[in-house]
């Protein structure tokens, strides 16, 4: 009897950790949609899922990062940094090859070699050299911010005029109205739900965040796991750049700033575990648009500042890791 | 005997019983520790040695019965509070923060203070004298990180004494200590004893047990089965009453045959700072026990075999060399390592059994995505080979019971086919019942044509189970034994070196 409460009592609290996110997202979208009239129109939900994109595209990656027990800091300055290197790129490569699709194309493959060797980088002196994913992510994101103003010397790095209506479209142009950037968010998500879950690798990224230990002991290749989310938020920071350099055609020392804390924030209000051993894509994926809702609701509404948004972002993040803890860790 | 000052106290249980849910796992328990006196509470994994410590010293409450300090009945709120009428539990495991200073371990949680400072003068002072008294030469400025096993034992129990204990509960205090380590600490407990503190040790060393103690008290499945003067038992009497029938019948009887073939060759195995020099041939269906004392090497030699360690040597397997430099390659070969830390290094306790039971081999449960319908089907299959009893599917295999988690474990090894695995202490910490099982598997994988290394520091499993024993002393193996020589003076000489012959050795 005593077991079969046990169990009963259990499913009750998984439903309700699985619920949250997804209560609060109905709960924002019905506030949202008392507020303001204009809130459910397509226009404004189309630019609420674009903007999202950049940030959830990265964030999807910073999940499995996460779940396998890392961290990466690093994401928004090497957004930055990958940013102005596309841009260079393609504004040097431009009197050769003129503007067109073949230099776009060359402008994208740079964004992910870029967003690579970056990946790669993190993880090398996180696995290989055993630092702290904390202290090396830190190092890597003060370099990148620095790296980006020194190549725009302090201003702004420009795309070529000729190049700018080219790339454009990649932004503002999609398929039966529904633009690129969320079409490629939502096949990131896809796919990454469908690696975590079912994948070998989701579950070995799960394993290494549970107890490493034991993934070792396993036969699995702990180092080679941390360094693939590495890796593979790099390459999804690459993909996230190619997005964002269309909409303004420029990077500057302020691009992508706090880019890692609202992907780190979407991660854990979507219900991943801080310290690693448990993840879930989907989760990410709201945690995002509840970040992104409560932007534009206070950009929509006249009661509270925009300015305030980082505040409730904080409570909210704060919140979503007081119900996420379990009461037996506090014994 | 001087102990009959006015602070000494003696603690006693009077009728205790403990319920955890549904299960009664003490039983009308009465044990008296007199001021002056060492009593040795012996029993096996799971007689209920634990809980009757905790009980005693506050971590846990009786269900029924009564705790009495010098008669009174008192009810401890908790460990703080037994401490703060003396009555101290040393765990098993250290309880010291590795970068403090001794001193500093010493008077954690009950520094002394001057006003707004702390009396770093009072303080040193005192831990000279706490460890003069237990002539214990360790310098109180020394980080507890970089000091030896026995000094740290010294330092819990000092911590103790600074606390003013006159009640002392040890849990298997010589348990990672050496033997000369483990020698030192008697001294200090007989000193301790002529000063009137009244000492609760447990051991699964019988010789020592014989050795310190003065009363004995025997537990098996949460009854107090015997209980006297120390000097009335001898280790087979204590042995007796610990498992309570004939222990040979413990072990199956070989069936199979074993092979003539070879399946694993070592030459020369080294693991820099624990084994040196082993080789060792197994044949096919064999099994092959590993001795030696905590501390000899066991388990770093096996890691290293498998590529957990970095180590040099090598290593045939069916007659093919073979280079292991990861347990994905030694699992490649054919060779698997079940490591005897279940709970930090065998299972996922935060995932369920499903998880845990494919995580080794899941390349073959994965095409593109994971056959979540094949590994379901290996989980039934497992659950009915290896006899696991788990309340729910998905339940977390940190709730299932040791017994069941080592069966899932040995499930998980299993499912990868290794033609050799090395089972390091197959039954550490597991109930009698489930241990005939799990000597039952091991013998039917042996049947299976499995190659099969047991280490273990048991000694009655080692020569109950293997047909051949080797055994390893200081990173060496010693000495190998077999057939009828297989007896535990054999091992226990060839453990300590020859020289180290005791009079009391069974």
């Amino acid at each position: 009897m005593a077991m079969a409460q046990m169990t009963q009592t259990a499913k009750i609290s998984v439903d309700l950790k699985v619920l949250g996110p997804i209560l609060a997202l109905v709960a924002l979208i019905i506030v949202g949609a008392l507020l303001n009239g204009n809130f459910l129109s397509a226009g404004n939900i189309s630019n609420v899922l674009s903007r999202s994109a950049f940030i959830g595209i990265i964030a999807v990656g910073m999940t499995f990062v996460i779940t396998s027990g890392g961290l990466d800091l690093s994401v928004g300055s090497m957004a930055a940094f990958i940013a102005g290197l596309m841009i260079l790129v393609m504004n040097g490569l431009l009197p050769s090859m003129g503007a067109g699709w073949p230099l776009v194309m060359v402008g994208m493959v740079t964004a992910i070699v870029a967003g690579t060797a970056a990946g790669f980088i993190n993880g090398f002196l996180i696995t290989n050299m055993r630092i702290e994913a904390f202290i090396v992510t830190l190092g890597t994101m003060g370099i990148y911010r620095s790296l980006v103003t020194w190549l725009a010397d302090g201003g702004t790095l420009s795309l070529d005029f000729g190049m700018r209506s080219v790339i454009r479209p990649i932004y503002f142009d999609g398929i039966l109205g529904v633009s690129w950037p969320i079409l490629v968010f939502a096949l990131v998500a896809i796919c990454g739900e469908v690696v975590m879950r079912r994948a070998a690798f989701g579950r070995h990224a799960a394993a290494v965040g549970s107890n490493d230990q034991v993934a070792r002991y396993s036969s699995v290749n702990v180092n080679r796991v941390r360094m693939m989310t590495y890796v593979m938020l790099g390459v999804l920071v690459g993909i996230a750049t190619i997005m964002y350099v269309p909409r303004l055609g420029s990077a500057s020392p302020s691009t992508g700033v706090l880019w890692e804390l609202e992907a780190i924030a979407a991660v854990i209000i979507g219900g991943t575990m801080l310290k690693g051993g448990f993840g879930r894509v989907w989760g990410t994926v709201i945690g995002v648009l509840i970040l992104s809702l409560i932007d534009n609701i206070l950009n929509l509404t006249d009661g509270v500042s925009p300015y305030l948004n980082g505040a409730i972002q904080g409570v909210i993040i704060i919140l979503a890791v007081i119900l996420q803890r379990d009461k037996k860790a506090e014994g | 005997m001087s102990g009959t000052g006015a602070s000494n106290l003696s603690l006693s249980l009077s009728a205790i019983c403990r319920s955890f849910g549904p299960v009664q796992v003490l039983h009308d328990i009465d044990i008296t520790l007199a001021p002056g006196e060492v009593h040795a509470l012996i029993g096996e994994n799971g007689a209920g040695k634990s809980t009757t410590m905790k009980i005693m010293s506050g971590y846990l409450a009786p269900t029924t019965g009564e705790v009495r300090l010098n008669g009174t009945p008192v009810s401890f709120a908790n460990s703080q509070d037994a401490e703060a009428r003396g009555v101290v539990l040393i765990h098993q495991e250290f309880n010291l923060a590795d970068q403090l200073t001794v001193e500093q371990n010493i008077f954690l949680g009950h520094e002394k203070r001057r006003g707004l400072f702390l009396d770093k003068a009072a303080m040193r002072a005192e831990t000279e004298a706490l460890l003069a008294r237990l002539n214990c030469s360790v310098d109180p400025l020394a980080r507890v990180r970089d000091i030896a096993n026995a000094d740290k034992q010294m330092v819990e129990i000092a911590k103790a004494l600074s606390r003013n204990a006159q009640v002392l509960i040890m849990d298997e205090p010589t348990a990672v200590l050496t033997e000369r380590e483990a020698e030192t600490l008697f001294e200090q407990v007989d000193r301790l004893k002529a000063q009137g503190v009244a000492i609760l040790f447990t051991s699964h060393k019988l010789d020592e047990v014989k050795r310190i103690s003065d009363q004995i008290t025997v537990l098996r499945d949460g009854h107090v089965v015997s209980q006297g003067v120390a000097s009335d038992y001898n280790e087979d009497q204590m042995a007796e009453a610990m498992v309570g029938r004939d222990v040979s019948s413990l072990y199956p009887v070989r069936e199979g045959e074993i092979g003539s073939d070879l399946a694993l060759e070592v030459a020369g195995l080294t693991v820099p700072g624990f084994a040196t020099d082993i080789s060792f041939t197994l044949r096919r269906g064999e099994i092959l026990g590993f001795s030696g004392l905590i501390g000899s090497g066991r388990t770093e030699t096996m890691e290293g075999l498998v590529g957990l360690r970095s180590a040099s040597g090598a290593v045939r397997i069916n007659g093919k060399d073979v280079s292991l430099k990861s347990p994905r390659q030694a699992q490649a070969a054919g060779l698997c390592y079940l490591t005897e830390d279940r709970k930090g290094r065998g299972l996922l306790l935060d995932k369920g059994m499903r998880e845990n039971l494919t995580l080794q081999s899941l390349p073959d449960f994965t095409r593109l995505v994971i056959d979540q319908g094949a590994e379901d089907a290996a989980l039934t299959q497992a659950i009915e080979d290896f006899d696991i009893r788990a309340p729910t599917r998905e339940v977390a295999v940190g709730n299932l019971s040791g017994g069941n988690q080592q069966k899932l474990l040995i499930a998980k090894v299993m499912l990868a086919d290794p033609e050799v695995v090395i089972i390091d202490e197959p039954t550490r910490g597991i109930d009698i019942g489930t241990k005939q099982q799990i000597y039952e598997f091991i013998h039917a994988l042996s049947a299976q044509g499995k190659s099969i290394i047991v280490i273990s520091s048991e000694m009655q499993e080692v020569i109950g189970l293997a047909d051949r024993v080797l055994v390893m002393r200081s990173g060496r193996i010693e000495g190998e034994v077999s057939g009828a020589e297989m007896t535990e003076d054999k091992i226990v000489r060839l453990a300590m070196g020859l020289s180290a012959q005791k009079e009391g050795a069974a």
